[in-house]
């Protein structure tokens, strides 16, 4: 059994809450939504990421109050060629968002959202350690996993597997 | 040899306090977590986890093996919870392909899963009781678990690295006289949880080492992203099996113990609730194990029966193309998480509908857990850090990957 096509039509979900939210606020910021396998991803603007977190947290109908994870996919050599992804839990409602950011390779630079959830901090050095993703405003952007010294990004995709030799 | 010098460093903020390193190889870090103190005193004044130490790059090497090829890579994130890895990876990638599981290997992948639960608590109460001081449950914790991975080696005939979880279902039947073996089990575990409760839970000295040590407050542990016991320690009615069930659990019933306190104490009891309240699920799932098939009806994702392939030219051109080159999986993404004894085991997947996943990221809970060590310890005393530490179970494989 294959599974449904995904939608991608804003019109069709714009219904859903955290879309609804997000365009009420500011259209600009959505730059595209898919829904696939039961998943809700939102693509945001890279400026509005913050803010977007800060107002799908607080808003009552949606309550996304807990930030599950947050990880990156390079898509090398295509541009814009990170995606950071961030999977949204909401506590009270048990639901799931993902919401997506795309960055060029050249600079790719985001805010960070440890001033909304602490929380993030571990998940961003991750992301800046495996993928050279920058994190604005973080505190201690520093690597996590591969020693201090270490060249390169690992998991960006012309990082061979079994590294430089 | 810059790798030799021991990164990052962290220098008295003040004349009056010093710099404590704490592992990589101390016993109380469970692996190789490395703790650097500023201590005033025994006052802790910063606390600074240092990981990375057992990096091995599981998400780098999964982008290069075949979807089935990377189960056995799953077991070794969290070698105390095998099971619960598997049973992630394969519902994200059962997520991406559509595949309808049948009943048995359901329950099945929920019994295993329960086990494995009671197996990884086991570890985890042992040891905790062991870092503080309570030596004798050790003993006891390991005397049950033992039972339980004969049995993980009855079913997968492996002890710990199990990979017993296939996309489409489980590698293979139970061998007779299992279910019996499970039954058995589950009939004496309640007493002994009771022998480690009486060791433990009324004990004057395990309460003065845990009650009131290490508070987390609810509202901390949200934003810090920590889940699990450690969240409901703290009061968050949270489990993911019973809000957002996955693999047939919404067919079982069980309670979600919750405790206010936030203290070690209350994610003890948390914890030991769960062994009770798991060995429930696994008596249920005994008891109702559906009839019928343990994999998916699907030729070109499931390996056939041995006998099949000997004997028909169709299933073993099937086998043949699975081995060599795996099995195309639809272009998407999927975020599959389940409750792992730890908190929310995450996996994420990107498809770009070829044999071999273009992206996994596995969302481990004990890496976000490890972040509340800070607001638990700051301000207390040095003796704290290691009971500290011992009540949010950290498995270092899970943290560095």
């Amino acid at each position: 059994m294959a599974p449904a096509p995904a939608i991608t039509d804003i019109e069709k979900l714009k219904d859903h809450p955290a879309v609804a939210r997000l365009l009420a606020w500011n259209p600009a910021a959505v730059e595209g939504v898919k829904f696939d396998r039961d998943e809700m991803t939102i693509i945001v603007a890279r400026e509005s990421i913050r803010e977007a977190c800060a107002l799908l947290r607080e808003d009552p109908a949606c309550a996304f109050n807990f930030l599950s994870d947050v990880t990156c996919v390079d898509r090398y050599p295509a541009e814009p060629r990170f995606e950071v992804v961030y999977h949204l839990l909401s506590i009270p409602k048990k639901e799931r968002v993902r919401l997506k950011v795309k960055l060029n390779g050249a600079s790719a630079a985001i805010e960070s959202l440890t001033s909304l959830w602490p929380g993030a901090n571990f998940f961003e050095r991750e992301v800046f350690d495996l993928f050279g993703v920058r994190f604005t405003g973080h505190p201690y952007l520093r690597r996590i996993l591969m020693p201090e010294d270490w060249e390169g990004y690992p998991l960006r995709k012309d990082y061979p597997v079994e590294g430089y030799r | 040899m810059a790798h030799l010098t021991p990164t990052p460093v962290l220098e008295p903020a003040q004349d009056r306090t010093m710099i404590l390193n704490m592992g990589p190889q101390h016993p109380s870090t469970h692996g190789v977590l490395r703790v650097l103190l500023e201590i005033d005193g025994e006052t802790v004044v910063r606390i600074m986890p240092d990981i990375g130490y057992l990096h091995t790059g599981i998400e780098k090497t999964c982008e290069a093996k075949f979807y089935q090829q990377v189960v056995p890579l799953t077991d070794r994130i969290d070698y105390l919870c095998p099971m619960t890895n598997n049973l992630c990876y394969v519902l994200a990638v059962e997520k991406l392909l559509g595949l309808e599981i049948p009943p048995k290997a359901q329950w099945m992948r929920v019994l295993m899963n329960e086990l494995t639960r009671i197996n990884s608590h086991l570890v985890w109460l042992g040891t905790h009781a062991l870092d503080i001081g309570a030596m004798t449950v050790f003993l006891y914790c390991f005397r049950e678990r033992e039972i339980i991975l004969k049995l993980f080696e009855a079913i997968s005939g492996q002890r710990m690295m199990t990979s017993y979880f296939r996309v489409g279902g489980v590698a293979l039947e139970p061998p007779l006289g299992f279910f019996d073996r499970v039954r058995k089990f589950s009939d004496i575990f309640p007493g002994r949880v009771d022998e480690y409760e009486n060791l433990l839970t009324g004990n004057p000295i395990w309460k003065m080492r845990t009650k009131g040590v290490a508070t987390l407050t609810a509202e901390d542990a949200i934003a810090l992203g920590a889940t699990g016991p450690t969240l409901r320690g703290s009061g968050v009615d949270i489990d993911l099996r019973r809000d957002m069930p996955y693999s047939g659990y919404e067919n079982f019933k069980f309670k979600v113990p919750v405790s206010q306190d936030g203290d070690v104490y209350a994610r003890y009891l948390c914890r030991v609730q769960e062994l009770r309240e798991s060995i429930e699920i696994v008596k249920q799932a005994v008891a109702g194990m559906p009839e019928g098939p343990i994999k998916a009806d699907a030729p070109h994702v499931v390996l056939p029966d041995r006998e099949k392939m000997k004997t028909q030219m169709e299933a073993l051109i099937y086998h043949f193309k699975i081995i060599t080159e795996g099995f195309a999986v639809p272009e998407g993404e999927v975020y599959q998480a389940v409750e792992s004894p730890r908190g929310e085991m995450g996996y994420y997947i990107v498809s770009d509908g070829t044999a071999k996943p273009y992206r996994v990221h596995m969302r481990a809970a004990c890496f976000a857990n490890l972040q509340v060590l800070e607001k638990m310890c700051v301000g207390r005393l040095l003796a704290d850090v290691v009971a500290a530490i011992g009540s949010i179970d950290i498995v270092l494989g899970e943290i560095d990957r």
